[in-house]
This record gives structure tokens, C-alpha cells and sequence, in this order.
């Protein structure tokens, strides 16, 4: 197993909308967190607490309006929209309910598009590890299908083969099950799982399924844009 | 550059339907921008071409004479009757000298000097009222390519020939080895040999002009040693205004461009570049839009895959750089298109039209319309582009 290190750390983080104006609205009031690199760890709690708020905060999609924010140890509050653009390719990869993939680029394609918009035209090596990680989700004779042309399920794996293509410090899924029927959502989680326990790479999953929510490490419940408490379940490393 | 290329080729492809029509609009819109503006100046270099084959650039000729009015003295009313005065033919002074200088003006290519007169000429019992025009035939072929005009004959000016052109022979019965009698008035008469024929096309210099040697014209003139006129040809035809003012500045003679004397053809001319520039813009810009309003849907369309490339790293310029290369690429290939249509309409008006004219395909004009359709093209992509860059990812992805 890779050494364990701190991946994530949120410190006294807050976000309000509608800044200035009579309806402004405080989201999250100071949110102190921490992921390492190990942590399977499930957000939890009920629609309008914040999850997806947060989840896009430590996504770097959106800024917080307080607080501070550490990615691999790097402070990202400070940071311009291109910087954070660019740590966000190198260090998260994300996996979204509606499995999102570029409809006019091929299965393969969609996989090292990560890699693409970073670097450019795809080296063998980056070749070589995105069709070993189309094969890890058991869709290596689907790389040249479009999007169109595969399953739900079959989507959100090269959607999880994507998002782990540049080998991210953080996975962050976005209720990645809520559109699949039971079966698939299991194998869905399982390869997350599996991925997390190989290349040590923290995942955050936001989920209203309690099954899927027990079945990881840590559960952080959000509850009125507060942690809590956070968990570590009983069979947690 | 590589990536974003590759999306933007990416997604024109995958809305195929869509580029195709719009691919469609521009190829239109380019072939018609190129087959006016390739006929409209085919037209007018055509039109310019048989105006200067029978006419010098510049003509040069002696100052009007004009009445020298004394200055009243102040504090009186003077009232003035003005006899305008009789232009006599006056020779140029010093001409050799002018010509001299005229000679060394830059973008001046040949100098003519001519002395022409009225005359009659007679054979038998024909008179026919003909104009003199005496020349230096090396230097006047400089000017006016009569080579080019001989119908029969010969060229030749100078020891008791002549030459005709084709209606006055007609008129007075003159083949090439006639003789034709001039007589220009107090008993100055001569004979001249008919050498050569000639048909300028222009009716009434056919039917009016008789070239001899400089002398003779000068003798029978009455001008020993002086010339009317010098004829000017210039490197370019349009700058013939310029130099002509130079002339008038440098000599005090009276120097008039072709397009003083043909004032009426050259406001013609630049009427129909105006009507051309304007259809052109408006094509232009209704392509332009047309490109604007695709690139404005497939933003629109595509705003939650826009989303996923900003999630996964993708830059705010490089997404603006995608749909530029969009609009670009949309540019390019439709006005390629275009140009190929616009060039089978000018060869198929060149093969089948009414053949007046021959249009002169211009290379140039077909790369200017490409570059232009491919600038035109990013520019129209500006907006679409710019609100796909500045796209908040997480709206965008949440967008249905």
C-alpha cells in the first residue's frame, strides 16, 4: 500500500452566494476537513446541505469566500481562474452522475482527453495507460465506440477511466450511481474501490444511497453546511 | 494548439448537418463576392484598355490664351465686357526641352511629341475636312500601338507618305499607293503617298485622321521647328493625375490626364467599385452573422460538454481558442469552396457569356477572398467564442 500522506485540507471554509446583496446566503459556515491519501470517504446528508457546494469547492470549480484550501499541500484560495484550471487537470480527476463524456470523440478519446487538454497529443506511454485503464473497467473492446454507443454503465466507467487517467490525487464522484440500476452502481463503486486501493488515490464520494455510504471508510454527514461529526467505520484500515 | 484543433475539427464533424449548411452559405456568399468583383473589373480594365488604345495619358499643350484684365484702381467700380479670345494654334516653346524634362519624370514611359492641325484633304473631286497629325512615328507607336490598328499597308510617315485612317479612305476612294492632296489653308498644300491604312475603331478618329512625318505637318502648319502637342504614356495608368499635375507645375503648360479628359468614364468606373464594395460587404457580413449565429448554437448545444473540458483542466483560452478554430476552419473551407464556384462562373462566362470581353482571372483575388472569409470567419466566432471561455463550469455542467 503507498505511504499516506495528506492529499486534502480544508480550513475554516465558508461560502455565501449573492454576496453584497439582501439576499445573500451563507452555504457553508467553516468547514475544517482533512483527506489523505488512503481515505475512501463518503458526503453524506440531506439535499440543500451543501454537498454539492462543497464538492465543488474542493474541486476547484468554484472559490470559497473564506477559508482556505490546500490541495497537495499548495494554498489554492489566492489562486487566479488558470491556475486553478491547471492544478484541478493535474490533481483531481472528477466522475459525475450523468457520466458526461465528449460525444464526438471515441471511448479511448474520452479517457485521455485529461491528458490532452494538458499536454497535447498522447504519447505511447499515455496511449499505453489509457487502454490499460479502459481494460480495468472491462471496456477494452469498446475503446473505439462513441458515447452514444455504449450503456449507462458502460459510460460511467470510461467516465472513472477518465478521471483517473492523469493519475489525480483526489477522485471526486458526484452521486456517480444515482443514475444506474443497483447491479451496475455495485460494480460502479467496486471499481472505485479497487482503483483507490491501487494507486492510493483519495476519493470523495457524495451519495444519498446509505448503503453505498456505509460500504466506505469515513463518512462525513453534512448537515446545514457543517460536518458534523465524521466517522470512520469499523472496518476502516 | 494541437487539442483545441482537434475538439474544434471534432465538433464541426459531429454536427455535420449544421456545417454543412453553413459551409453551404459561405461557398455562396464567397462565389458571388468573387465573380463580381472578377467581372466588374474585368469590365472596367476592358473599358479602360479601349480608351487608352486610341488616347495618350497625358496630353500637353501649349496655355490657353486669355485676356489680361488691368486692375481697377481702388475706390472704383469697373464694369467688363469680355471678348473671349480666338485660340490660334500655337506651338509649345521650347519643347524639346520640355520634353526633355518630361522625360526624366519618374513613372513617365514614353514621350511624344505631335503637331496636328486642320486640313482638307482632296482627291478628285472629294473634299474631306481631316485633322494633321504629324509625328515621330518611333516615338507616337510608344504611345498609341498603331501596329496593332494597320489594316493594310505599311508604317511608314515621312518622305511624301502617310497614312489614313479607314473611313477616310473610304470616303475618298484611297487604297495603299493612292495619292491624297492636303491642303491646310493660304495656299499650303501637299501630296502624300497613302502607306498605310489603319482602323482605330473609334469612328471619328477613323474617319478624320491623316499621320505624316513632323516636318511635313510643320511646314504645311505654318509651325517651322514647333510642336501642338506632347503625348505622355505613364507606367501606371492611375496615376496619370498625379504626374499630369506635376507637369502643370514644373512647365506652366496645360497638361490634362485621361481621366480629366474622360471625366464621365471614370466616374462610371469608380460608381461601379462602390456597388461592388457594397455588395461585397453586405454578402461578407450576412456570412459573417450566418457563421456567428451556428457557432452561438453550438455553444449553446454543447454547454454541459464545455463544462466537462473546463472540469478536466481544459483553459479559458484554449476554449475560446476551439471555437476561433472553428470559425476559422468554417471560413476557410467554405470560401474555398466558394472561390472554385466563383472561378467555374467566370471561365463558364469567359466560354458561354457574351464574350465582349474576356475576364482576367487574378489569383490574388481568389487568396484576398479566402484570407478575408477566414478573418471574417474568426471574427464572427468572437462572441460564441468569448461566452463559451468565460462559461462557469458549474453551471455549465448542472445545465440540462
Amino acid at each position: 500500500m503507498p505511504e499516506l500522506k495528506e492529499v486534502l485540507r480544508l480550513e475554516g471554509l465558508r461560502k455565501s452566494y449573492n454576496i453584497g446583496q439582501p439576499n445573500e446566503v451563507e452555504v457553508l459556515h467553516g468547514i475544517d476537513l482533512r483527506l489523505d491519501s488512503a481515505d475512501f470517504a463518503a458526503l453524506v446528508g440531506p439535499s440543500g446541505s451543501g454537498k454539492s457546494t462543497l464538492l465543488n469547492l474542493i474541486g476547484l470549480l468554484d472559490p470559497p469566500t473564506a477559508g482556505e484550501l490546500y490541495l497537495d499541500g499548495q494554498p489554492t484560495r489566492a489562486m487566479d481562474d488558470e491556475a486553478r484550471t491547471a492544478l484541478r487537470g493535474r490533481h483531481i480527476g472528477f466522475v459525475f452522475q450523468f457520466h458526461h463524456l465528449i460525444s464526438a470523440f471515441t471511448a479511448l478519446e474520452n479517457v485521455l482527453m485529461p491528458s490532452m487538454v494538458a499536454h497535447g497529443k498522447p504519447g505511447a506511454e499515455m496511449l499505453d495507460r489509457a487502454r490499460e485503464l479502459l481494460a480495468a473497467v472491462g471496456l477494452e473492446k469498446f475503446a473505439d465506440r462513441r458515447p452514444d454507443q455504449l450503456s449507462g454503465g458502460q459510460q460511467q466507467r470510461v467516465a472513472i477511466a477518465r478521471a483517473l487517467v492523469t493519475r489525480p490525487s483526489l477522485l471526486l464522484a458526484d452521486e456517480p450511481t444515482g443514475n444506474l440500476d443497483t447491479r451496475t452502481a455495485a460494480e460502479v463503486f467496486k471499481l472505485l474501490r479497487q482503483f483507490n486501493a491501487r494507486f492510493g488515490c483519495a476519493v470523495l464520494v457524495v451519495t444519498h444511497d446509505p448503503r453505498l455510504a456505509e460500504t466506505c471508510d469515513r463518512t462525513i454527514p453534512l448537515v446545514d453546511g457543517q460536518v458534523v461529526s465524521d466517522e470512520r467505520a469499523a472496518h476502516a484500515p | 494548439m494541437w487539442i483545441e484543433s482537434t475538439i474544434a475539427l471534432r465538433f464541426l464533424r459531429h454536427g455535420r448537418a449544421q456545417s454543412l449548411l453553413i459551409l453551404f452559405g459561405i461557398a455562396v456568399g464567397v462565389a458571388v463576392i468573387v465573380f463580381v468583383v472578377a467581372l466588374i473589373s474585368g469590365l472596367q480594365s476592358n473599358l479602360i484598355e479601349r480608351t487608352l488604345g486610341t488616347q495618350s495619358h497625358i496630353r500637353i499643350e501649349a496655355p490657353r490664351e486669355v485676356n489680361r484684365i488691368a486692375p481697377a484702381p481702388p475706390g472704383t467700380v469697373q464694369l467688363l465686357l469680355e471678348d473671349p479670345r480666338p485660340q490660334s494654334l500655337r506651338p509649345i516653346d521650347n519643347w524639346q526641352q520640355v520634353r526633355d524634362v518630361i522625360e526624366r519624370l519618374p513613372g513617365v514611359k514614353a514621350v511624344s511629341p505631335v503637331v496636328s492641325g486642320p486640313a482638307f484633304g482632296r482627291r478628285g473631286a472629294a473634299v474631306e475636312s481631316v485633322a494633321l497629325v504629324g509625328i515621330d512615328l518611333a516615338r507616337y507607336l510608344r504611345v498609341i500601338p498603331l501596329q496593332d490598328n494597320l489594316v493594310t499597308g505599311r508604317l511608314e510617315v515621312g518622305s511624301g507618305n502617310g497614312m489614313v485612317g479607314r473611313q477616310l479612305a473610304e470616303d475618298l476612294g484611297l487604297r495603299t499607293g493612292s495619292k491624297l492632296r492636303l491642303d491646310a489653308g493660304d495656299g499650303r498644300e501637299a501630296v502624300i503617298n497613302v502607306a498605310g491604312i489603319f482602323e482605330l475603331g473609334v469612328r471619328e478618329l477613323d474617319e478624320r485622321y491623316v499621320y505624316v512625318d513632323l516636318k511635313q505637318a510643320q511646314s504645311l502648319l505654318a509651325l517651322p521647328g514647333g510642336v501642338t502637342v506632347i503625348d505622355v504614356t505613364v507606367e501606371d495608368v492611375f496615376a496619370a493625375d498625379a504626374t499630369a499635375a506635376r507637369i502643370r507645375g514644373l512647365t506652366g503648360l496645360q497638361a490634362e490626364s485621361w481621366m480629366e479628359s474622360n471625366a464621365q468614364l471614370m466616374n462610371a468606373l469608380s460608381s461601379q467599385s462602390m456597388s461592388t464594395n457594397m455588395i461585397s460587404f453586405f454578402v461578407a457580413v450576412s456570412v459573417a452573422l450566418g457563421i456567428a449565429s451556428v457557432l452561438a448554437v453550438s455553444v449553446a448545444q454543447r454547454t454541459r460538454e464545455i463544462g466537462i473540458l473546463r472540469a478536466m483542466g481544459t483553459r479559458r483560452r484554449q476554449m475560446l481558442r476551439v471555437f476561433l478554430i472553428q470559425g476559422a476552419v468554417l471560413g476557410l473551407l467554405g470560401s474555398a469552396v466558394g472561390a472554385v464556384a466563383g472561378w467555374s462562373l467566370v471561365v463558364a462566362f469567359n466560354t458561354f457569356g457574351p464574350r465582349l470581353f474576356e475576364i482576367d482571372l487574378q489569383p490574388m483575388l481568389f487568396v484576398a477572398a479566402m484570407a478575408l472569409a477566414t478573418l471574417a470567419g474568426m471574427g464572427a466566432a468572437l462572441v460564441p467564442a468569448w461566452r463559451a471561455s468565460r462559461m462557469d463550469p458549474v453551471e455549465a455542467i448542472r445545465h440540462a
